[in-house]
């Protein structure tokens, strides 16, 4: 087997009894506990999440926004200093090349959390199209950096015990540089994946094991526990947050996948526009909805969406869903059957199984 | 070690409690503890026949599908109704109050096939290096 690669935190990992698998070539715990354990404790208190095989690209320059207004569908035009912003980025047919966050950390100054999987695929992108754009210039700073997720109600609290800032200045979606978290310097934003209020907080990959311990250790009290990519994934598919390779991919645009409204066709020109704007005016070939299983059994991806007896759709990611304690899925089926309520089958195991359209995100905290 | 001794084992992390000619059937605790939270299973109905090593049913984990097989042949004559409620009775009590099916054998030689606690728990040790 190929030599995984190892997060600056696999060391803490085994220490905190981390079952460890394979995730994209990535040694990373798949849960510290159970995975349903996990899962309700960042609902109701506060999970500590390794993320640090995600991908950074630094990209600056005069020409900076302008490569990146045209790499990606979202309007990053109006995007302030310290502010963070979510988009899909197109390849030439319209498809999701991948999905990422966009921080603004200067003037002329960008910074793109890409997905882990796609961290090479993205960066010969941004390149390629950055050929137009002689003044920007474009740097994967992945290896050099380490990301934890902290999530949950209680994260503020924790975070604030060792943070020397004040963490409620930081809203939803924006992001303070240079902040000292414990002795260790840290960029931290409001942002995450688990439909929980939280942090993510980017550091060198030495600083990383140590900050990992202090959180916990601080955070013990507070209900912090480390958790693994299991209840990551059950908690972002509560909050039907999309995943890449599952909800959207290269021959999947964001229209399809429910992510229109980061799509901004009136922004100017941008890789994608006219295939997008062409399946807007002829309509999708499929739509992502929320399904419910009515009869007993558990959606998984890749499983067929039935209508009387005909495969119609797939699952893109299916499972019980703890906080609910229901058996959910995602799914793209033709869009005459997106209305809520209206009655599929999931095929399991040769069987139909009868199934609901639901409303999405299943899970919504409460607001604050 | 925590597996009774009076079971027999199935390469698959099947146990079999012989009981007269009934086997209780159920999933070791190796297999739950592979599987992790389990929040479905599917038994077969009553009735049905199965053969040695066929797939009688599944159960699944918030991660993982996971077919059964039938320790022996025979005809299943009871099934774990609970389990349909409470599925993580396997996790909590595997080589208990989370038995699966009972099985009526056709063929009693066929635990011959099956391993010993001893056995078992090597093969365990093997699996999980």
């Amino acid at each position: 087997m190929e030599e995984l690669k190892k997060t600056p935190l696999y060391g803490n990992h085994l220490k905190y009894g981390g079952r460890i698998i394979d995730f994209a070539g990535w040694a990373l715990p798949v849960q510290f506990r159970s995975i349903i354990e996990e899962h309700h404790q960042v609902r109701r208190a506060a999970g500590l999440f390794d993320v640090s095989d995600m991908g950074e690209l630094d990209i600056r320059g005069p020409q900076a926004l302008d490569l990146i207004q045209y790499a990606l569908t979202n309007d990053m035009s109006t995007l302030a200093v310290n502010q963070v912003r979510y988009s899909p980025m197109c390849n030439h047919r319209g498809g999701v090349v991948d999905d990422l966050l966009v921080y603004r950390l200067g003037e002329d100054h960008y910074f793109l959390v890409i997905n882990a999987a796609n961290i090479e695929k993205d960066y010969n992108w941004i390149r390629d199209l950055a050929g137009r754009f002689p003044g920007a210039k474009v740097e994967n700073v992945s290896d050099r950096v380490a990301e934890l997720a902290l999530q949950g109600p209680n994260s503020e609290a924790i975070l604030g015990k060792l943070a020397k800032t004040d963490l409620s200045a930081i809203r939803y979606y924006w992001c303070q540089q240079s902040v000292d978290v414990g002795g260790v310097r840290c960029m931290v934003s409001r942002t995450g994946y688990t439909g929980e209020d939280g942090f993510e907080i980017f550091c060198s990959p030495e600083d990383a094991p140590g900050l990992w311990d202090t959180l916990l250790e601080v955070g013990d009290e507070l209900g912090l526990w480390p958790c693994g990519l299991g209840c990551r994934d059950t908690l972002r598919f509560e909050a039907a947050m999309p995943l890449y390779g599952q909800e959207m991919d290269d021959d999947t645009t964001p229209l399809e996948a429910g992510l229109g409204k980061y799509v901004k066709f009136d922004k100017g020109d941008f890789v994608g526009r006219e295939p997008l704007l062409e399946e807007k005016r002829t309509g999708l070939r499929k739509k992502l909805v929320g399904l419910e299983m009515v009869g007993r059994g558990i959606a998984r991806t890749g499983y067929p969406v039935l209508k009387d007896g005909e495969k119609v759709g797939y699952v893109t990611t299916g499972s019980y869903a703890p906080t609910l304690d229901r058996n959910l899925a995602l799914a793209f089926v033709p869009p005459g059957l997106s209305e809520v309520d209206t009655a599929v089958q999931v095929e399991i195991r040769g069987r139909g199984v009868d199934a609901r359209v639901v409303k999405t995100p299943f899970y919504r905290r409460r607001e604050q | 070690m925590m597996y009774p001794k009076e079971f027999r084992y199935t390469k698959t992390h099947e146990w079999a409690k012989v009981e007269g000619d009934l086997v209780r059937v159920g999933i070791t605790n190796y297999a739950q503890e592979h599987l992790g939270d389990i929040v479905f299973v599917e038994l077969p109905e009553v009735g049905r026949e199965v053969k040695q090593g066929e797939a009688f049913g599944v159960v699944e984990s918030v991660k993982a599908v996971s077919d059964c097989y039938a320790p022996v042949s025979g005809e299943v004559v009871e099934i774990n109704e609970a389990l349909a409620d409470k599925p993580e009775t396997l996790n909590q009590d595997p080589h208990g109050e989370g038995w699966m099916v009972v099985i009526r054998m056709s063929d009693p030689a066929e635990l011959n096939n099956l391993m010993d606690v001893a056995a078992y728990e090597k093969h365990c040790e093997e699996e999980a290096h």
